[in-house]
């Protein structure tokens, strides 16, 4: 039933074979198993080289990003070679590299409502390892239409959480999160960042549930949700129930089939141009250092955060981290011109969207942020 | 007195204090003890209508409030609420 391991492989794993509850058996059935990775990155690096390492026989990575200087904090399965590379490609040549016993199969492309259920259908488990809401309500759909269990995973600075969420046996990701954060409510852009080694922690633990799943070992995080903060060094653990009011696998399920995720989540797609305000509401980099050269009398207002401005700063700038913008408008003149930034973009956007539905109209977001000034315009400045 | 975690996300709204102190006897009155200590938290808890957002879950000791009797649930001295955040990173990009 399960496939034989030649002697090469016995001996590779001849550290599984000591354990009882993996045995020559569990290992050939890691062999016969299939995991589809959703991600390349933080979460995905641990996890795709655990599985490979492990004898998963069939790995499956989607991606469609390529590996840029700034992944390499975290993102272990890539390397400084490797920069400019597909994800997929560079995390599949490192994992064959470590297991060529095993296969891996890419996917360079965005995980979409359009491909999920085709490329997630002939996998027995999905690992999600994305970095975004749309994603992962997507992958929890998928996995409770194809009938899959979906090792959940997810981090944010210090914080990390894992589950195991299998609808067939318990609650789904939408139990817990019926909806998503309005985008802009959760600071999860001002407050960005993650400490580089947490992905290596929550991503293991992924992968350890993964085995567990197909070894049919131990108790898998089903029906509970763990909760890690390095900071403290907790673990706490609390119970998720099924809700059979669920719109996805509650008693009657009013969502059958994928469905537009962005619009769902209320933020743009993969094509979405990162830093932009859009039409009429952006200033470039270039156009700003004129109009400043001129004299024109704008006032620059940045939205990071305090500890940002050691790294780069623009000269007489005032500084209102985003989180604070709403309780602060009163430092702020309506009749003059204001020039919002931020590192590149995004938290400008929203603090221009927050001014402007405060009635401000004299606002403008650099696009690109002070990343673009450093680039366009003042080489001293470093890109972060 | 009843320990309140806040998660990471939302300490920039609590003076980055991980751990709130309360006097409570039930679930709702941590709660606006837990506002009145810091006002801004206030929208990223609760939706206009003065109810508590879908995404946020408030678990006291193992179980959400959901499963027991929400914001009515009795609180006991040696209690702890936690606030588990909806978070989304695999591999953030700090915008």
């Amino acid at each position: 039933m399960y496939p034989e391991l030649s002697h090469s492989e016995i001996h590779r794993y001849s550290r599984h074979l000591l354990i009882p509850e993996v045995g020559l058996e569990g290992q050939r059935k890691l062999k016969a198993a299939s995991v589809l990775v959703i991600g390349t990155g933080g979460l995905g690096s641990p996890v795709a080289l655990y599985l490979a390492a492990a004898g998963v026989g069939r790995i499956g990575l989607v991606d469609y990003d390529v590996v840029d200087f700034s992944n390499l904090q975290r993102q272990v399965i890539h390397g400084t070679s490797k920069l400019g590379v597909l994800k997929v490609e560079s995390a599949r040549e490192r994992m064959l590299d470590l297991n060529p016993d095993i296969q891996v199969e890419v996917y360079n492309e965005p995980f979409t409502s359009e491909n999920a259920l085709r490329i997630a259908e002939s996998y027995n488990i999905l690992i999600d390892g994305t970095d975004n809401f749309p994603t992962r309500y997507l992958v929890n759909d998928t996995c409770v239409l194809l009938g899959k269990a979906n090792v959940y995973g997810s981090i944010f600075r210090f914080d990390g959480q894992v589950s195991v969420f299998d609808a067939r046996r318990g609650p789904c990701y939408r139990c817990l999160f019926p909806e998503p954060p309005p985008p802009g409510l959760v600071p999860s852009c001002a407050e960005g960042g993650v400490l580089g080694v947490l992905p290596g922690t929550i991503g293991s633990l992924q992968a350890s549930e993964a085995l567990k799943l197909i070894l049919g070992i131990g108790e898998p995080l089903i029906g509970k949700l763990l909760l890690y903060n390095a900071l403290d060094m907790s673990f706490d653990f609390v119970k998720l129930r099924k809700n059979p009011k669920c719109k996805m696998c509650g008693e009657n399920p009013e969502i059958t089939e994928l469905i537009d995720y962005e619009a769902f989540c209320g933020v743009p797609g993969h094509d979405h141009e990162e830093g932009s305000a859009g039409a009429g509401w952006d200033i470039s980099a270039s156009e700003l250092a004129q109009r400043l050269k001129d004299g024109e009398p704008l006032r620059l207002v940045d939205v990071r955060e305090p500890h940002e401005l050691e790294i780069s700063h623009l000269e007489g700038s005032h500084l209102i981290p985003l989180g604070q913008l709403a309780a602060r408008l009163s430092e702020l003149d309506s009749a003059q011109e204001m020039i919002l930034f931020c590192k590149a973009g995004t938290r400008s956007t929203r603090a221009l969207e927050l001014l402007v539905s405060a009635g401000f109209r004299k606002v403008k977001n650099l696009k690109g942020g002070i990343n673009a000034w450093a680039k366009e315009v003042d080489p001293s400045l470093p890109i972060y | 007195m009843t320990i309140l975690r806040i998660p990471t996300p939302l300490r920039p709204y609590t003076d980055g204090n991980s751990e709130i102190e309360l006097q409570a006897e039930n679930v709702a009155q941590a709660m606006q003890q837990l506002i009145g200590l810091y006002p801004t938290l206030k929208p990223h808890l609760y939706n206009g209508e003065g109810e508590l957002r879908p995404f946020v879950n408030l678990y006291l000791n193992e179980d959400n409030i959901k499963d027991l009797q929400g914001l009515d649930t009795r609180i006991k001295e040696s209690d702890r609420l936690m606030l588990i955040p909806s978070i989304a990173g695999g591999s953030p990009d700090v915008p």
